[in-house]
């Protein structure tokens, strides 16, 4: 099963690789990771995909929060939530493939962010799947590099993971 | 007039003393104010100016060590011995890792230990500078928490924490790594030591929930086949009492682990010996049969369990752990309860206290003749007939010398075993070594540690020819600081147990388990200021053993020359089940293939 586990953690020197140190030591595996300040300087916010049974998702949530830094979490995956992720992809363009990525991009409701003379980067967020689809819509030869941030989320509804 | 000027006195005396300390002066003077009675070091570059500090004033008593390592685990000892923090000065680069062995055989059997180690300074972090590590990182996978000094303000502050951290909770080693312009002399600050400090991220569970707790002992009173599991936690939580006391309410059988020895004693008729890989057999088959498992400060230790998927078939668990994450790691429960030991035990005997309500008297009494049973096997029974020195015959006349109230420190492999099946612990803080790393070389400095807490009590220290050559040079600290301990060689001329493993999966390939240089201890022993002594026949161990501790103000290394090939039994090899133990074949089986 996914599980997209949200962290509060001390914005302290060393506190993300606790988190990544904890992974690789006890052997569990991570998707994807980002992280990044809160509107309280002192607290980090660290979204973290991770796929396992029940039982090693349990452990997985039980040796977060022992880490000293780690504030508060929670595993969105069990309630209704959101779920975000940043994409930019640099794509070789010609004259003629111009128009139709331009309006594969509107049709995912991306921007086109920087043009040259044979190239487009183009951004996008939404939901993973939403990424992956318009990635398999594009030529894979034209593709130079592609970008993404992995899967932040929140909560719906008046619950937060706040202090 | 009268009243005035006791006002003012009165005023005086709140006025808060602020003093200007420089880093080094704040440490030294943090430790005072913690009540730290001993520091285990040595000392190197980047701990210079905390050095001098420390010469600078007696109240913190520095202990000399000959190698990092041996600070670690004398400090480790003097911890597990009193159940206040051990502490340890490092210097930077070589100095921090040799301490890590020591950090992580803390960080193993969750002893509370507060390290600080030495780093270069700060402007010069990460070029790769002399005797540079990064140590935070180094020990991160095997501390309970790190932290890196970067302001001299907050260095009282941060020492409280790493204290408040180590000693709750389930405790554990805490580094507080200390660049070497933090201590600058010429760098004064204003100091004061926190009385306590919050974390906001760090809040260890109190008292178990009420509802499991009454559901527990619902389930308690209707077991027919319950056993009692108790490990290393009752030690740490100073449960003892309680412990010893909920198992004579209810009568149950209880097996203790082998970090969990004297927690319940072991004289008692309650008590069915240790459990596990070399547990007794009636300890493993009331495990493997029972219907009501409650551990309690226990993990579930893989040489505890045995293979998982056989591990008590029929038993509902109930757990008590004040680590949530130790609950459900390795063996699912029915009933979870995060709390203190001492904590929900107490709640627990109210209960059983307030229903006045019973076990079931005919069920239990089936079940101990039933354990009585396997009892009647005498699974520890060894060969009292050898012409050779039996090791299970050392440690029960080490146990009649010293009338069972000696602090044993021990190394690992086969004698470790030994101490542990044949020394009967009545006392919690007696039995002292490294269950979860199994660190060779721990006994020495542990028992250094220990005699330097209680000077007045007898203290030996079991070990081998192999493991004692791991940390022998803390023969030269024992004499410095007037530690006067026994060391109890159980000489096989074999790292033991490897040998026994080689024996029993590698059809007998004693591959380099062999030692055929041994160095003469007693004289060794000697050259360090000490006394030797060596036993080479059984009807010599009493009298040499009774030498040894007459002599109360020398440090006696007792070098044993016993039967090399004799094996720990009973044994659960490796991927069977608690019912699937190995027992003595026939006694006398060893000694005869030695002599042949």
């Amino acid at each position: 099963m996914r599980h997209i586990i949200s962290i509060l953690i001390e914005n302290e020197a060393g506190a993300l690789s606790r988190v990544a140190g904890l992974f690789s030591a006890r052997g569990y595996n991570i998707e994807s990771l980002n992280v990044a300040i809160t509107e309280d300087p002192s607290l980090s916010r660290m979204t973290l995909v991770t796929r396992g049974n029940e039982q090693i998702v349990e452990q997985i949530v039980k040796q977060l929060n022992k880490l000293i830094d780690v504030v508060k979490l929670v595993d969105l995956a069990e309630s209704p939530h959101i779920e975000r992720e940043l994409m930019m992809v640099k794509i070789k363009t010609t004259s003629h493939t111009r128009t139709e990525i331009r309006s594969l991009t509107e049709i995912f409701r991306g921007k086109v962010l920087d043009v040259t003379a044979t190239t487009y980067v183009v951004e996008m967020t939404g939901p993973s799947e939403k990424l992956d689809a318009f990635v398999a819509a594009i030529d894979p030869d034209t593709i130079i590099e592609v970008v993404r941030s992995g899967p932040t989320g929140i909560s719906r509804g008046e619950n937060g993971l706040c202090l | 007039m009268e009243t005035e000027r006791l006002d003012t006195y009165r005023s005086n005396m709140f006025i808060e003393v602020s003093v200007e300390l420089s880093g080094a002066q704040i440490l030294v003077q943090s430790l005072k104010d913690e009540g730290v009675e001993y520091i285990f070091g040595y000392p190197g570059g980047a701990v210079l100016h905390l050095y001098d500090a420390i010469f600078q004033q007696d109240a913190v008593k520095h202990i000399l060590v000959r190698h990092e390592q041996g600070a670690t685990h004398a400090a480790d000892g003097y911890a597990r011995a009193t159940g206040k923090p051990g502490v340890v000065l490092v210097t930077s680069g070589p100095g921090a890792t040799n301490a890590v062995t020591g950090i992580a055989t803390a960080y193993m059997d969750s002893i509370p230990m507060v390290i600080i180690s030495g780093q270069v300074p700060s402007p010069v972090i990460g070029s790769d500078a002399f005797q540079e590590v990064d140590m935070v990182g180094i020990t991160r996978p095997c501390v309970k928490h790190n932290f890196l000094v970067k302001d001299v303000t907050k260095l009282a502050e941060t020492v409280k924490k790493a204290f408040y951290v180590a000693t709750t909770g389930r405790p554990g080693p805490v580094v507080v790594d200390i660049p070497k312009d933090i201590t600058d002399p010429h760098i004064k600050v204003p100091y004061k030591y926190p009385k306590k400090v919050s974390m906001r991220s760090y809040h260890p569970a109190v008292n178990g929930d009420k509802e499991q707790i009454k559901k527990a002992v619902g389930l308690l009173l209707a077991a027919q086949k319950p056993v009692i599991y108790s490990g290393g936690g009752v030690v740490l939580g100073e449960a003892s009492k309680e412990l010893t006391e909920f198992s004579q309410l209810l009568g149950f059988p209880i097996t203790n682990t082998l970090m969990g020895l004297g927690a319940y004693p072991a004289t008692d008729k309650q008590f069915i010996g240790m459990l596990g890989m070399h547990g007794t057999y009636e300890a493993n088959m009331a495990m493997h049969e029972s219907d009501l498992i409650i551990a309690i400060g226990a993990r579930f230790d893989d040489r505890v369990t045995g293979k998982l998927d056989m591990f008590c078939p029929y038993a509902k668990i109930i757990h008590i752990d004040i680590d949530p994450a130790s609950i459900s790691k390795t063996v699912k429960v029915d009933v979870p309860i995060v709390g203190e030991v001492k904590n929900v035990l107490e709640q627990m005997i109210d209960l059983l206290k307030d229903h006045k309500a019973k076990p079931q008297k005919k069920p239990l009494e089936a079940w101990w003749r039933q354990i009585d049973q396997w009892r009647s096997l005498q699974c520890l029974e060894f060969d009292r007939e050898s012409p050779l020195i039996k090791p299970q015959f050392v440690i029960e006349q080490l146990y009649a010398v010293t009338k069972g109230d000696a602090y044993v420190t021990s190394d690992v492999g086969q004698h470790q075993m030994w101490a542990a099946q044949y020394y009967k612990f009545d006392k919690p803080r007696r039995w002292i070594n490294s269950g979860g790393l199994g660190t060779m070389g721990f006994g020495l400095p542990a028992a250094i540690g220990v005699k330097l807490a209680f000077p007045d009590a007898e203290v030996a220290c079991v070990t081998g020819e192999a493991s004692i050559q791991m940390c022998i040079q803390e023969l030269s600290t024992a004499l410095q600081y007037k530690t006067p301990i026994k060391i109890i060689n159980l000489n096989n001329r074999y790292m033991g147990m490897v040998r026994q493993w080689q024996e029993f999966t590698y059809e007998s390939r004693y591959s380099h388990s062999y030692m055929d240089t041994i160095p003469e201890f007693v004289k060794l022993a000697e050259a360090y200021g000490h006394v030797g002594m060596r036993v080479e026949r059984p009807e010599d161990v009493r009298e040499v053993l009774e030498a040894a501790f007459a002599l109360k103000d020398r440090t006696v290394f007792v070098d044993i020359i016993t039967d090399r090939t004799e094996n720990v039994y009973p044994m659960i090899e490796a991927g069977k089940g608690h019912h699937d133990m190995k027992l003595r074949v026939a006694t006398g089986t060893s000694t005869d293939r030695e002599l042949a």
